[in-house]
């Protein structure tokens, strides 16, 4: 398996030690931060493609990392991981672009699911965007064939990508 | 297909005793039952029957006094008047007869006053003249037995008459001493020498040159009598004569012969003639009346029997009196119904009420609950969380640390913690959804469609248990507008119930069908262990289960409950420990996510 980094962000420091550890153990590269603040300072030193976010903190709750990462980090997935979540939170997640909401406790297989699939989405969106930026990059210094010709690529592999999804 | 007004839902037996206060008042009152024998049958009659008894008091009251009052006063007036007009020809009676008594005495003794005055001493003192004089006095007046001349010392000169006194000396006697200083006497009547009922009249007179001498004549009663008793002939009339100490100085039809003496009270007799009531000889009301003689001490007495004058005003009487009663009875009945006709309203609406009041409580008991519960699932579950990751951790490294000998044994309690956090993280998830607000998405569903789409999730269930499942359901069912995923839920949540509580080869009898215009009805039955009272009055609350820990959380009947308010609709459970139990669904036609809020 091919192994990635995921940022842990809960205030009870027991449960992200031991999550981490046991992510550790399944190859994933896990870092923590214990409040809202931590958080944001970890991701704008180096950007992980996916975070594991907790709502009720002391501080900055989950829901203000959520809205403030959405606007500076785009590409990274972000899971909500709660213990209590009521429907509006969920909504309101939702709403904000979160890529799952889950419930404490967790099991293990479910999460260790939910993270995949959320750092395949970042690898879709990352290549979406590099692909995007490159061909800009191109047409920039002229090649706009060569441009085009890469974002219809992209494009298609996008709606394949999606054709597999829905199946 | 059941007809419609078949299985009505059994008015929730759950819900007549939500109070645990209510409960054991009842379990007080039996037990005060079962230690006083006697006062099991004589159940108190509680505030209803006081009000009802109260009301028809009262509307009997309203009725019966006036009706009442009513009567009485006509009675009485009724009675006064035809007294008044029974009294005047009583008093006409009483005065005529007087006033010929007064006649008959007054002419008598001006006869022996003409002849006191008219002769002289020598003429009535002469025998011959005296006889002439007493013939001419019994042809001219009659009634007269005798007549003598009695000098001033009292002795009987001359006598005209049957018996022989002349010579008889009257000068100590009482009647004697009074002529004397009155002039005139008239005696009561009596038996005297003679032996039969006589008065005396006597008269004296007194000459200028002072010579007097007295003039005394006896009359007979008998013609007195006669004149007196001709009086007053009404049927059962009787008219007689009285001295003051009440004895009889005429004869009379009912009250005895001259000289007996009459029982009446005469105290009161005077000049102006009284009526009062009395009973006559015979024991018959009667009418008595009674006037004062002027001139002689005697009372006139008029006894006139009721009965003949009076006899149509008893009959009348009688009459108004049976229908007095007739419409006293009436009063009684009608105001008994109407009272318990209304007091039954009253008690009916009142039962309404405190249903509806017992459902609400209920409603939000399960509400309040509902918070708790979702209050105390969030913060366990961060809790829970530590305890799950640490287990699994635990789990984690006894799997990759080889060679190590308690790797196994490690394993096993790491896994059994885990096992308990599943539990607990079963109930806190579901304690979540129970307080959930469930977003009701409102559509045109066929509830027929819905049990067949739940039966297809169970039939595999229900084949494994050998649990045969019958449907009844009405094909002709409208199509009603409610949420297809809640209502999903809550006959999936009941089958599952009828399906868990069903031994080996039970039987699941579904049926649909239309109650009203407005309403569809569903009904589960399982032939299945049933329930008892207790576990029906708690049957709704959440985490009420009666199945093994581990193995329920107690929530689904809850939220099925809640669903059903939420959606408008009803839901009600019949149950027999050990024969099965039912339960009605009925939904309305349009469902309001605001009616059961």
């Amino acid at each position: 398996m091919e192994d990635f980094k995921v940022l842990l962000v809960d205030d009870e420091e027991d449960f992200l030690r031991s999550l981490s550890e046991r992510l550790e153990l399944r190859d994933v590269k896990a870092g923590t931060a214990s409040s809202g603040e931590q958080a944001l300072a970890a991701v704008r030193s180096d950007e992980p493609p996916v975070i594991v976010l907790d709502l009720k903190m002391p501080g900055m709750n989950g829901l203000e990392v959520l809205r403030k990462l959405k606007k500076t980090n785009p590409k990274v997935q972000i899971v909500i991981l709660t213990g209590h979540g009521s429907d509006k939170d969920r909504e309101e997640a939702e709403r904000l672009g979160a890529f799952a909401y889950l419930k404490k406790p967790v099991q293990m297989d479910v999460l260790m699911e939910t993270l995949k699939r959320a750092h395949k989405k970042f690898k879709t969106v990352k290549h979406a965007v590099d692909t995007a930026l490159m061909a800009s990059a191109l047409a920039q210094a002229g090649e706009v064939e060569m441009a085009r010709e890469m974002m219809k690529k992209e494009q298609e592999e996008g709606e394949e990508d999606a054709k597999k999804r829905g199946k | 297909m059941r007809p419609s007004n078949g299985p009505r839902p059994i008015g929730g037996r759950w819900r007549r005793r939500p109070h645990l206060s209510n409960d054991s008042k009842s379990r007080l009152a039996a037990i005060g039952r079962r230690m006083l024998p006697f006062q099991a049958a004589g159940e108190e009659p509680g505030r209803y029957g006081v009000l009802r008894r109260n009301m028809t008091l009262l509307m009997i009251l309203l009725t019966v006094v006036p009706l009442s009052l009513m009567a009485f006063i006509n009675h009485r007036e009724h009675r006064k008047a035809l007294r008044a007009q029974t009294e005047a020809p009583m008093r006409e009676i009483l005065v005529r007869t007087r006033h010929s008594g007064e006649i008959f005495l007054a002419e008598r003794r001006s006869a022996i006053s003409f002849i006191t005055s008219a002769s002289t001493y020598e003429q009535l003192a002469d025998q011959a003249e005296l006889n002439r004089i007493f013939q001419v006095m019994k042809q001219e007046f009659g009634g007269f037995i005798d007549v003598g001349l009695i000098d001033a010392s009292g002795v009987q000169v001359s006598y005209a008459g049957p018996f022989e006194l002349v010579g008889k000396d009257y000068r100590d006697q009482e009647w004697f001493q009074e002529v004397l200083v009155r002039g005139t006497y008239v005696s009561d009547v009596f038996l005297g020498y003679r032996r039969y009922p006589h008065f005396v009249i006597a008269v004296r007179h007194l000459e200028p040159d002072g010579r007097s001498w007295i003039v005394r004549a006896t009359v007979d009663t008998e013609l007195f009598s006669g004149l007196i008793g001709s009086h007053g002939n009404v049927p059962g009339g009787d008219t007689f004569v009285v001295n003051r100490q009440g004895v009889l100085q005429t004869s009379s039809r009912h009250y005895g012969a001259v000289l007996e003496r009459v029982p009446l009270d005469l105290k009161d007799a005077g000049l102006e003639p009284l009526i009062t009531e009395t009973v006559d000889r015979s024991g018959r009301p009667a009418f008595l009346g009674m006037a004062a003689f002027e001139t002689v001490p005697f009372v006139l007495l008029y006894v006139e029997p009721r009965g003949t004058a009076w006899e149509p005003w008893y009959t009348l009487n009688n009459e108004l009196f049976l229908v007095f009663i007739a419409s006293i009875v009436v009063v009684f009945l009608v105001a008994y119904r109407l009272a318990s006709s209304s007091v039954s309203r009253i008690e009916k609406s009142e039962e309404n009420q405190r249903r509806a009041l017992h459902e609400m409580e209920h409603g939000n008991k399960l509400a309040s609950i509902g918070r708790l519960a979702a209050g105390v699932a969030h913060e366990i579950n961060n809790p829970l969380a530590i305890i799950d990751q640490k287990a699994g951790l635990m789990m984690d490294l006894t799997e990759n640390i080889p060679g190590f000998h308690l790797g196994p044994r490690f394993g096993e309690l790491a896994s059994s913690i885990l096992n308990a956090v599943d539990r607990c993280r079963t109930i806190t998830h579901r304690l979540l959804g129970f307080a959930r607000r469930m977003d009701v998405e409102i559509r045109d569903i066929d509830v027929n469609d819905v049990l067949q789409e739940v039966l297809g999730f169970l039939e595999r269930e229900a084949l494994h248990r050998g649990v045969q499942i019958q449907l009844e359901l009405d094909a002709e069912l409208p199509a009603i507008a409610s949420d297809r995923g809640q209502l999903q839920q809550v006959f999936l949540n009941i089958l599952n119930n009828a399906l868990e509580a069903m031994p080996e080869g039970g039987k699941v009898v579904i049926r649909s069908w239309r109650p009203d215009e407005e309403h569809v009805s569903v009904s589960i039955e399982d032939n299945g262990s049933g329930m008892s009272q207790e576990t029906m009055k708690h049957l709704f609350e959440p985490f009420f289960t009666t199945k093994a820990p581990g193995y329920g959380t107690g929530l689904g009947l809850s939220i099925t409950y809640g669903i059903i308010k939420k959606l408008g609709g009803e839901i009600q459970v019949d149950s027999e420990l050990g024969k099965g139990t039912t339960f009605f669904v009925t939904l309305p036609m349009r469902a309001s996510p605001e009616m059961g809020a």
